[in-house]
This record gives C-alpha cells, sequence and structure tokens, in this order.
C-alpha cells in the first residue's frame, strides 16, 4: 500500500508527459495544417503508416490530414547524422536543448486540467502537485526557459546565434514586467478575502464560477496575452529566430535531435500558455459565463471537465498558430518600445485601476 | 519639370496607434482564407495545364512520313547561348535512301546537353527546316551528367511527329525532276 502510494504520482507523472508530448507533436502538425490552410495550400498529406493508412476510406482521409506526419517528424530527428560544428564549447552546447525543454515539461506539474468532487464532496483539481504558489511556480520556471535560449546561442559561438540569444533575453526580462503586472489583478479578485486559494490557479479557476475574468478584466487579459506571445517566442515577437535577418536565430547551429528538443520546447511553450491563459482568463473547465456546468458527477463529469479545458486550450493554440501567419514580425526596437513604453504603463495603471475597482467592491459587499 | 506635389500623410488616429484593428482585419482575413479552395496542384498525380508555345526542353521532330527533318546545317549549334548543342553532320547515303539523296546532309549524331540548357528558344527560332521545337515536356532527372545528354534517338522519341504543310523537300525534288529546273 505504502509503494502504491509512492509509484501512482510517478505513473501519473509519466502518463502526464507522454500526453503532453503527443499534444506537442500535434501541435506541430497544427501549425503546418493551419498555415496551409491559411496560405491557400493543403499542407502535410503524403505520409502514411503500413496497415492504419491502407484501410480503405479511413487510411486516405488519416493521410490527408497529416496525421501520420508527427511520428515521421520525430522519426527523422532521431535518425539523422548527429552533427556537431567544430568551433562550439561542447558541454554548455549539449546542455542547452536539454535547458530549453526541461522547464517548458516541468511547469505542467502545476497545471490543473480539470475537476472531480472527494469523498466529502468538495471540489479537488486534476493536478500533479497541488501546491499553493501555482502561478509563481510557473512564472518562475517557465522564465528559466530563456536561459536554454541564451546557452544555445553562447555555446554556438556563432554570430547570428548570438545575437538571437541576445535579443530574446532582453525580450524575456521586458516582457516578463508587464505580465507580472497584469496578473496582480487577476489574484486580487480570486484570493479575495475568504478565500483559501492563495496564489494557486485552482483558486483562480473556481473564482471564475459564473464570470470569465476575460469579461471584465480585458485589459489585464491583452496586456497578459501580448506578454505571453513574447514569453513563447511566438510572432510577431519572434526575435530569437527571426529567420529572415538572423539564418535561424539561436538554434542555427544545431542539427537533429538537438534541434528537435529545441522545436518540441518551443510547442510545449505555446502550449502552457495557452493552458494558463485558459486558466486565467478564459475560466478553465468552466463551461460558459453565467450557466452552471453542465457536467454529470462521477468520472463522467471529470472527463467532460477535462475535454472542455483541452478544448479551451485548443482553441487558444489555433489562436496562437493564427496569429503567427497574419502578422510580420516586429522590429526589435519597436518590441522594446512596446515592452517598456506601452505595456509596462499600461500594466501599471490597470493594476492601479482594479486595486480601487476590486476595494471599492469588497468595501461594498462585506 | 514637372511640378511635384507632396502629399501629406495624415497622422494616425488612436485606434491605429493601438493596431489592434489592424490586426483584427487582418487576423480575419487570414480565418476567411482558411474556408477557401486550396490553389495546390498535387504535382506527381495531377499535372499542370502546358499552354501552347511553352518553351519545354527541345525536341527534334520528324515530318508526318516519318522522316527527320533535321539537316544539320548546325545553326542551332551556331545560335545556342550556352553551347549544348552538338552536332556531327554526315551525308545521306544516296544508295539507301534515293529519295532523300537530294537534301545531302543529316545528322549522325545529335546531342543537346540538358544541364546547359536555358529553355530560350533560340534554336527553334532559327531553324529553317522546322526540325527542333521546345514541346510541353519540362522535367527532367537522370543520375550522372553523362545522362542528361540527350542524343538524337532519345531527342526524337521525345520529339514525335508534328504536322508539316511544306514538304519543302519533296518540292524542290519536283521541281529538279522538272525539265528547266531552275534548282
Amino acid at each position: 500500500m505504502d509503494y502504491l502510494s509512492l509509484l501512482m504520482p510517478v505513473v501519473y507523472a509519466l502518463l502526464m508527459i507522454s500526453v503532453f508530448m503527443t499534444l506537442c507533436a500535434y501541435t506541430v502538425l497544427a501549425e503546418r495544417k493551419v498555415c496551409s490552410y491559411i496560405q491557400g495550400r493543403v499542407g502535410p498529406n503524403r505520409a502514411r503508416i503500413p496497415i492504419i493508412g491502407h484501410i480503405p476510406i479511413i487510411g486516405n482521409i488519416l493521410t490527408r490530414l497529416g496525421l501520420f506526419h508527427p511520428a515521421a517528424d520525430g522519426l527523422k530527428f532521431l535518425f539523422k547524422e548527429e552533427i556537431t560544428p567544430g568551433h562550439v564549447r561542447l558541454s554548455y552546447y549539449y546542455l542547452a536543448p536539454i535547458v530549453a525543454l526541461v522547464p517548458a515539461l516541468t511547469t505542467m506539474a502545476v497545471l490543473p486540467f480539470g475537476r472531480y468532487f472527494d469523498a466529502n464532496g468538495v471540489v479537488q483539481p486534476l493536478i500533479l502537485a497541488n501546491v499553493d504558489i501555482g502561478i509563481l511556480f510557473i512564472l518562475a520556471v517557465s522564465s528559466l526557459g530563456v536561459y536554454g535560449i541564451v546557452l544555445a546561442g553562447w555555446a554556438s559561438n556563432s554570430k547570428y546565434p548570438f545575437l538571437g540569444a541576445v535579443r530574446s533575453t532582453a525580450q524575456m526580462i521586458s516582457y516578463e514586467l508587464a505580465m507580472g503586472l497584469s496578473i496582480l489583478p487577476v489574484f486580487l479578485w480570486s484570493a479575495a478575502p475568504g478565500s483559501d486559494y492563495g496564489l494557486s490557479l485552482f483558486g483562480v479557476v473556481q473564482s471564475q464560477q459564473n464570470l470569465w475574468l476575460i469579461l471584465w478584466q480585458p485589459g489585464s487579459a491583452l496586456i497578459f496575452l501580448v506578454a505571453l506571445f513574447a514569453e513563447t517566442n511566438r510572432l510577431p515577437f519572434d526575435m530569437a529566430e527571426s529567420e529572415t535577418d538572423l539564418v535561424g536565430g539561436f538554434h542555427t547551429e544545431y542539427g537533429a535531435f538537438k534541434f528537435g528538443m529545441f522545436f518540441i520546447a518551443e510547442y510545449a511553450h505555446i502550449i502552457m500558455g495557452s493552458a494558463i491563459f485558459v486558466i486565467l482568463f478564459l475560466g478553465g473547465w468552466h463551461f460558459l459565463p453565467g450557466i452552471a456546468d453542465p457536467w454529470p458527477s462521477g468520472i463522467l463529469g471529470i472527463m467532460m471537465s477535462t475535454v472542455w479545458f483541452l478544448f479551451k486550450v485548443f482553441a487558444m493554440i489555433f489562436f496562437f498558430i493564427w496569429m503567427r501567419w497574419s502578422m510580420p514580425r516586429f522590429r526589435y526596437d519597436q518590441v522594446m518600445h512596446l515592452g517598456w513604453k506601452i505595456l509596462l504603463p499600461l500594466a501599471i495603471a490597470n493594476f492601479i485601476f482594479y486595486i480601487f475597482v476590486i476595494s471599492i467592491f469588497d468595501k461594498l459587499t462585506l | 519639370m514637372a511640378k511635384t506635389k507632396v502629399l501629406e500623410r495624415k497622422p494616425l488616429t488612436f485606434a491605429e496607434k493601438t493596431f489592434i484593428p489592424q490586426i483584427a482585419s487582418g487576423l480575419a482575413t487570414t480565418f476567411s482564407n482558411i474556408f477557401k479552395k486550396s490553389v495546390t496542384l498535387q504535382y506527381p498525380e495531377e499535372r499542370p495545364v502546358i499552354p501552347e508555345n511553352y518553351r519545354g526542353i527541345p525536341t527534334l521532330v520528324k515530318d508526318p512520313k516519318g522522316r527527320v527533318k533535321c539537316v544539320s546545317c548546325q545553326l542551332c549549334e551556331f545560335v545556342c547561348p550556352p553551347k549544348a548543342i552538338r552536332i556531327k553532320p554526315s551525308e545521306i547515303d544516296s544508295d539507301e535512301n534515293p529519295d532523300r539523296a537530294h537534301i545531302e546532309k543529316e545528322p549522325s549524331a545529335f546531342d543537346i546537353n540538358m544541364l546547359r540548357c536555358i529553355y530560350c528558344g533560340l534554336c527553334q527560332e532559327v531553324c529553317p527546316e522546322e526540325a527542333i521545337f521546345l514541346q510541353d515536356e519540362f522535367s527532367l532527372s537522370g543520375y550522372s551528367r553523362e545522362e542528361m545528354v540527350y542524343g538524337k534517338d532519345k531527342l526524337l522519341e521525345l520529339g514525335g511527329t508534328l504536322p508539316d504543310s511544306h514538304y519543302k523537300w519533296d518540292k524542290k525534288k519536283e521541281a529538279e525532276d522538272q525539265p528547266f529546273a531552275h534548282h
């Protein structure tokens, strides 16, 4: 019995990692498919796995949707020749992809993705580690991801990766501030006097049972979203890679599986970012604002809450991809201008505004 | 000198400065594109429609009676800008082909190096015999450089037969056979 309680968290963690990695792979596919649809193309539609791909009608549909491509992509990265350029700083060069990937995968430990009722009928989150500093943990760990980029840029010992890394660092630091300030009003609201959730993400979701935060804190949501795009290095803030001016950005000197790890890390960040946005502003697994959750009790309700949460996350991922294929990249100085001169003051103003609103609200209701 | 009029650029409105309406309209454009029909051609299975007068690879053609039209005048060889054409002229054996003996020459070898060819069509333009045409074939591949030098047989096979409204050499022969021939 004691062994079981030790073993189960490990099993859960492995399960979550495998699901998460699959999601990453299929996010890559979604990116390729959505961009091709936006550009009037058909996208990847050739890879076919022998037996499943040859089932008469279904096989053709699956192939045309490109559903076998993630496997082909992954295997391609595995079987490519591992090239290490002669001019790199070896240990850091090998360390960088790991440093990039680990924070992206670590943050999911505190991510609640559904809810269940325990024996006493109390709502509990489906989560690996139910800590009450969830958002702090995520902010702290996810920004460690930039170390992977910096290490890669520096260890590559070559100018374009270095420029990409430097830009990315500056961008991360600039937007971290606005990001942190923009979610303070969220926690001012969710950790209301009398609640015992503190900074946990579960508490934020529970506080949105009737009203999604995006509806009454649209300012915070907008600032957070822009900062999120910057933190995940997505277009229009694609400073770390900016293929047009930096060749391939920080991973120019990487190939084969090491590049694959950067690639997975990038998409892991997108999924985590989407999930956090859904939790903070889009009501998590709650059905629709103002409508009570229609989930039945029992195992079905648990699954439906998770599926609804995942649906919202996929919608956010689609938004990320959609944005990327609609927007040009900002110039570097414009990124800095937007970060320091616009978003940061806006975030502070937003914070002060909601301090007043929430304190007046509390005065009136208590 | 024409007078230039400097147009005043209107200052951006507040909404434009925030980029948000612009981003939204951009997003709407790309989103509407998702539902449009794709323009992709599934290439090896689907082939594009080749318009007439397309300049594919140069090929040698035969006339409708199955005779090689080239008389190895070598004009195409001289005009070819990248020097892709090599012709070895030789005499037509008058014993074997008595009805073609008056043409005098035919190529015994006709090589076009497809790696050098730039598809300019000058060979087709210069050919007095209408014997070389750039046709609709456009995708070539080979495993070696030697393989990409197309010889006479291959070029004739690719060229096929094109209609001929003149039968120039038949007319010449008729004229020669007449008394008081001017030729």
